[in-house]
């Protein structure tokens, strides 16, 4: 049995009563409370989520610049120091490796944030094409990371608002943080980097600030309804980046690695597309299942599925034929056995209502 | 609100944490706390049609939560009579009540002997200190 990471704040976890499970090698909390309240209470009010389970890679060297912007998607050149940009690590494919948000900590200095599952294969790609001039680390167990994130959340930790993709240092109750202007719920907030050894004051200040413990779970399905990919459902390396509805953070007028196979499939347009849907009939599709467009068509697979705790409906994703993958198109979902109707609709699936 | 851990004396117990309530020549059935504690909050039913077999130690339907879905396997063979449809329209009934309001359905039961397969509460509680 392989041994599970743990990160820095594991006790506290255990200490609220969360439930513990394994994720990408790691122990960390599904739930403290439940899933649908802790997802209601980002989306109401504030919650904090221990994402120090994820990579950090830092890049630095004269050449860092040359081999991010020879291998990440999007034009690292638009990135200037304070400023982040969401991008994939791409194959000779298009398909992704990985996807992250790089932060230009100087003019020759890259912070890459990536998934816990895909750090060693993302370290290991960068250390690969190393250029003369350019280190590649992983860092990862240095740092320790916290999504604060909700309506309120800048309130509660007392930050004023800023520009979304950006970051500056700060300090939160006395502690140290990389305060970043992104996240991966749909609203509004912050990711703060701090040292490893920093974590549990820092997750203290932030509890005692009146945020709201959220667990994997309701991360999961705050990133489904405003459809966020997941990397290992939705998005790999066996879909090119077209495909999985992420040419916008391509610059394929930049040279990246699978940028040819790219332009070729944008030239041709894609034969499937990732597409969001919503059940319209009271069902809950999972990973895996197969879905259908309702007039025929080939198959296609569902990449994730959840009930939307906002709507209190069966939502998901899933590849379709490119020709079937308008919304308002009717589908059907095998669900088990039985045929359960769906609908694709745009993107995203949960829209706030505008005050 | 979640129910507080409890285990009725008056049931019978199946290993998969399902019960029976037994009366005459019918029996209620429902999941015990155990169960819906480990799915966590439940957000789907999907009950079996009234009138249709089950089978003992069959699956009858599923529930979902959120991130599981969990096959309910029947503890005794029998017609179904009833679907409990505050459970299909409200399915954290459940979770707050899962021996009373949040049953599941009721069966006349076609082979009355098989209770005696069943587990006592005290049997019962015996895989849960193993689970």
């Amino acid at each position: 049995m392989q041994t599970l990471r743990r990160t820095p704040l594991h006790d506290r976890h255990v200490a609220l009563g969360a439930r513990m499970v394994p994720f990408a090698g790691w122990e960390m909390p599904v739930q403290y409370e439940g899933v649908i309240q802790e997802h209601k209470a980002v989306r109401a009010d504030a919650g904090v989520f221990d994402v120090s389970h994820m990579g950090e890679l830092e890049i630095e060297g004269p050449t860092a610049r040359d081999l991010l912007q020879s291998t990440l998607s999007n034009d690292v050149d638009k990135l200037e120091v304070g400023g982040a940009q969401y991008t994939l690590l791409t194959n000779d494919d298009g398909g992704i490796v990985d996807d992250l948000i790089v932060y230009r900590l100087g003019e020759f200095h890259f912070l890459l944030v990536v998934n816990a599952s895909n750090r060693e294969p993302a370290y290991r790609w960068l250390k690969e094409r190393e250029l003369r001039g350019s280190d590649v680390r992983d860092v990862s167990d240095e740092y320790a990371l916290l999504a604060v994130q909700g309506p309120r959340a800048l309130e509660r930790l007392g930050l004023e608002p800023a520009k979304p993709f950006t970051w500056a240092m700060g300090e939160v109750d006395g502690v140290e943080v990389m305060i970043n202007r992104t996240g991966y719920t749909g609203e509004e907030g912050v990711e703060l980097a701090c040292m490893a050894d920093d974590a549990v004051a820092l997750w203290d200040a932030v509890l005692a600030r009146g945020v709201t413990p959220v667990g994997l779970g309701a991360r999961d399905t705050l990133r489904l309804e405003v459809c966020y990919p997941l990397h290992g459902n939705d998005i790999g390396p066996q879909w090119d980046a077209i495909s999985s509805g992420l040419g916008w953070a391509c610059a394929l007028d930049t040279e990246f690695t699978g940028v040819e196979r790219l332009r070729q499939v944008k030239a041709a347009g894609p034969a499937q597309k990732l597409v969001p849907f919503v059940m319209t009939e009271k069902a809950i599709p999972r990973q895996h299942m197969t879905i259908s467009p309702a007039d025929g068509g080939g198959p296609g697979t569902v990449t994730s599925g959840s009930l939307s705790p906002m709507l209190d409906i069966g939502i998901g994703m899933g590849y379709i034929p490119a020709e079937r993958s308008a919304a308002g198109t009717e589908l059907v979902i095998d669900v088990r056995g039985k045929p359960r109707r769906a609908e694709i609709v745009k993107k995203p699936i949960y829209k706030k209502e505008r005050a | 609100m979640a129910a507080n851990e409890s285990y009725p004396e008056d049931l019978l117990y199946h290993p998969e944490h399902d019960w029976a309530r037994i009366e005459g020549d019918e029996a209620v059935l429902g999941v015990t706390w155990y169960a819906q504690d480990a799915l966590g909050e439940l957000v789907h039913y999907e009950p079996p049609t009234e009138g249709a077999t089950v089978s003992k130690d069959a699956s009858y339907g599923e529930v979902e939560s959120v991130k599981a879905v969990s096959d309910l396997i029947s503890p005794l063979s029998g017609e179904v009579l009833e679907v409990n449809q505050k459970v299909v329209d409200a399915p954290e009934t459940v979770n707050e009540d899962p021996y009373g309001d949040g049953w599941l359905i009721r069966i006349r039961l076609t082979n009355p002997s098989e209770r005696d397969e069943l587990l006592s509460l005290d049997s019962y509680k015996q895989v849960l200190a193993e689970a």
